[in-house]
């Protein structure tokens, strides 16, 4: 697999920067919108690592439908978003020394599995990729239908307005 | 081959969303950052998926996607609900279990 550096380290900055304003920036909105960029990213990695599907998929349903409910429920709350609330100092140095010291035991932990490794000649096709989830995979894959089926029940039970109840408050 | 960095670079997006989750105050903020561990996992997926050619790393990268359609959804709902009950976004805030 060969892949050219300069597209690898273009979505890999794409990646990096996006992801630090999703965790950073002090207005929602644009935080979602660079989530967009972020996964935006991670599909082009999806294409380089000859995962097509994967990629199209990654936009179809995350940019496509997650970000745009994102968007919705930050439009919905926006009126109890007075200000722009910034965390506090204290709480922004532990948790960034918390996932710095996560990101330093991670990688000294999965640098040994990358040594002298044969990769795999051929990327993963479409057709076998079909194949397995209509055979090995059967379970999971209905399993997660059956999932999507209670989310969507369970998310419009939540969220429907409950006229017959009186409102807790 | 950058196989190493690209690791790298899927511990660096899910440290990163550890970071969002333990500082955004705001729950919407906090689902955005699990948006990112979760892709940060799928594309671990993908990775190892390409390195040894097994089939199930990428089905389970589709599986990973799904899943976080349903987490979006589900953690909007109570989000939206959230809003309604307690007049708050905020996780600090939500008291409604405190005696």
């Amino acid at each position: 697999m060969t892949i050219h550096p300069i597209a690898w380290w273009g979505f890999a900055t794409l990646i990096l920067v996006s992801a630090l304003w999703v965790v950073t920036l002090p207005n929602l909105f644009r935080a979602a919108l660079s989530l967009g960029l972020v996964l935006i990213g991670v599909a082009g990695l999806f294409i380089l690592l000859e995962a097509e599907f994967l990629a199209l998929a990654q936009i179809l349903v995350y940019v496509g439908a997650i970000l745009t409910l994102v968007v919705f429920a930050i439009m919905l709350t926006a009126k109890l978003q007075t200000a722009p609330v910034a965390a506090p100092r204290s709480r922004v140095g532990s948790a960034a020394i918390a996932s710095a010291g996560l990101f330093v035991v991670l990688a000294s932990t999965t640098r040994a599995l990358l040594g002298p490794m044969p990769v795999a000649a051929h990327a993963v096709t479409l057709p076998s990729l079909g194949q397995q989830l209509v055979t090995t995979l059967v379970l999971p894959f209905e399993l997660i239908s059956l999932v999507f089926v209670a989310a969507i029940v369970g998310a419009v039970a939540l969220a429907a307005p409950s006229p017959s109840r009186p409102r807790t408050r | 081959m950058p196989a190493q960095s690209l690791l790298l670079l899927s511990h660096a997006l899910f440290c990163l969303g550890v970071f969002g989750m333990l500082v955004r105050p705001h729950a919407i903020g906090m689902l955005l950052s699990i948006e990112l561990m979760l892709n940060a996992a799928a594309l671990n997926f993908v990775l190892w998926n390409r390195l040894f050619g097994h089939v199930q790393a990428q089905a389970f990268a589709l599986f990973i996607i799904a899943l976080a359609a349903c987490e979006a959804v589900v953690g909007l709902a109570i989000i939206i609900r959230l809003s309604r009950m307690a007049k708050t976004v905020f996780a600090d805030q939500v008291t409604l279990l405190k005696g």
